[in-house]
């Protein structure tokens, strides 16, 4: 039986869809059979971030409507064989999906697949509604600034309250040189301030915005965030992984123990 | 106060821009986890009389249902106007 996980966050623009994208394709890499959900309709995204926008025909609403078999909507990952999408309808409304619908879907796809990872719309209106009806946990993305995470405690407030209390958090964005100034919130402030499990941080990195501008997932790539979000799936599949030093990129010795150690 | 803060203070320079993010945001969080909405309040007085009105005549008009929060405490008051008690629960 599959495990269905949203990828929620209130505010929007904070690394929802790079999130789905990288986590998806790096637990179906570890062997996992995963389909990728994207339930931003009208304005769906990540089939460009996946690179898979021109393989579309069938979308999310036209399998909820019985317009076409689930078979025929999903598309196969360019890279990874047992990784699927299955696309957002980008000239429907929010409304051509309802909360049943996306329960009856999610607990189908559990028998076929082991994750089904759903990338939510911003906001906790109805689009939000309908990501998390379906849901077993959710993975809560912030970024360390005041309002997104004040939008943070407002989902995991709602999450709570419709009764996903297993959520963890991933903090986006990060900038170690920050953090070393005392310009930016660390890890452990917003962790005690919304009394929230960790599940992984990830740098601000302009390799994340260079691998989505070609339409492959950074984890795929030995660097800093690809690291990141490895040791995210990791955790995701139960192990214990010590947190990723962010400081290690601009630590001169780290980059020479790790030359001697790779060379 | 961390040492560095008093550090700081000390030296009259501003604090980090992270403190103040952190005090800024513990401050919305204390008030977007505490607001009650209206309609919430309404359905809360309305069950509390419902309860009541089993024992005692309850004054709906003259009845008031509030929610305090303090830094760390919060209350929930309720004044019943009661109209009379009844007869059978009286003993
Ligand atoms: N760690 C990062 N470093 C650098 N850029 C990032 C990082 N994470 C995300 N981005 C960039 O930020 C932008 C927004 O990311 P993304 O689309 O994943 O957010 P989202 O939460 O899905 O947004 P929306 O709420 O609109 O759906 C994208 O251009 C993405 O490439
Ligand atoms: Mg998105």
């Amino acid at each position: 039986m599959g495990e269905v996980i949203v990828i929620t966050s209130g505010k929007g623009g904070v690394g929802k869809t790079t999130t789905a994208a990288n986590i998806g394709t790096g637990l179906s890499m570890a062997g996992n059979k995963v389909i990728l959900i994207d339930a931003d309709i009208g304005l769906r995204n990540l089939d460009v971030v996946m690179g898979l926008e021109n393989r579309i025909v069938y979308d999310l609403v036209n399998v909820v409507e019985k317009g076409c078999r689930l078979q025929q909507a999903l598309i196969k990952d360019k890279r990874n064989e047992n990784l699927f999408l299955l696309p957002a309808a980008q000239t429907r409304d929010k409304a051509a999906v309802d909360q049943d619908q996306m329960k009856e879907l999610c607990s189908e796809l559990k028998k076929d697949f082991d994750y089904i990872i759903i990338d939510c719309p911003a906001g906790i209106e109805q689009g939000f509604k309908n990501a998390v009806a379906g849901a077993d946990c959710g993975i809560v993305v912030t970024t360390p600034e005041v309002s997104a995470v004040r939008d943070a405690d407002r989902v995991i407030g709602i999450l709570e309250a419709s009764g996903l209390s297993n959520h963890r958090l991933i903090i986006n964005r990060i900038r170690a040189d920050m953090v070393k100034k005392g310009d930016m919130m660390d890890v452990e402030d917003i962790i005690e301030i919304l009394a929230v499990k960790l599940l992984g941080i990830i740098p601000d990195d302009e390799k994340i915005i260079v691998s989505t501008n070609r339409g492959e997932p950074i984890i795929a790539n030995d660097t800093i965030s690809g690291r990141a979000f490895k040791n995210i799936c990791r955790r995701i599949s139960g192990e214990e992984v010590p947190l990723l030093d962010l400081h290690e990129k601009d630590n001169i010795f780290a980059k020479l123990r790790k030359f001697i150690r790779s060379g | 106060m961390s040492f560095m803060d008093l550090v700081k203070a000390l030296l009259n320079k501003n604090p980090d821009s992270k403190e103040v993010a952190k005090e800024r945001l513990r401050f919305v969080l204390v008030h977007d986890r505490t607001s009650i909405s209206p309609e919430f309040l309404d359905k809360v007085k309305e069950e509390i009389i419902e309860v009541i009105s089993r024992y005692m005549e309850i004054d709906k008009e003259a009845t008031e249902v509030n929610f305090h929060k303090g830094e760390k405490t919060a209350m929930l008051e309720a004044n019943l106007a009661v109209k009379e008690i009844k007869r059978e629960v009286k003993s």
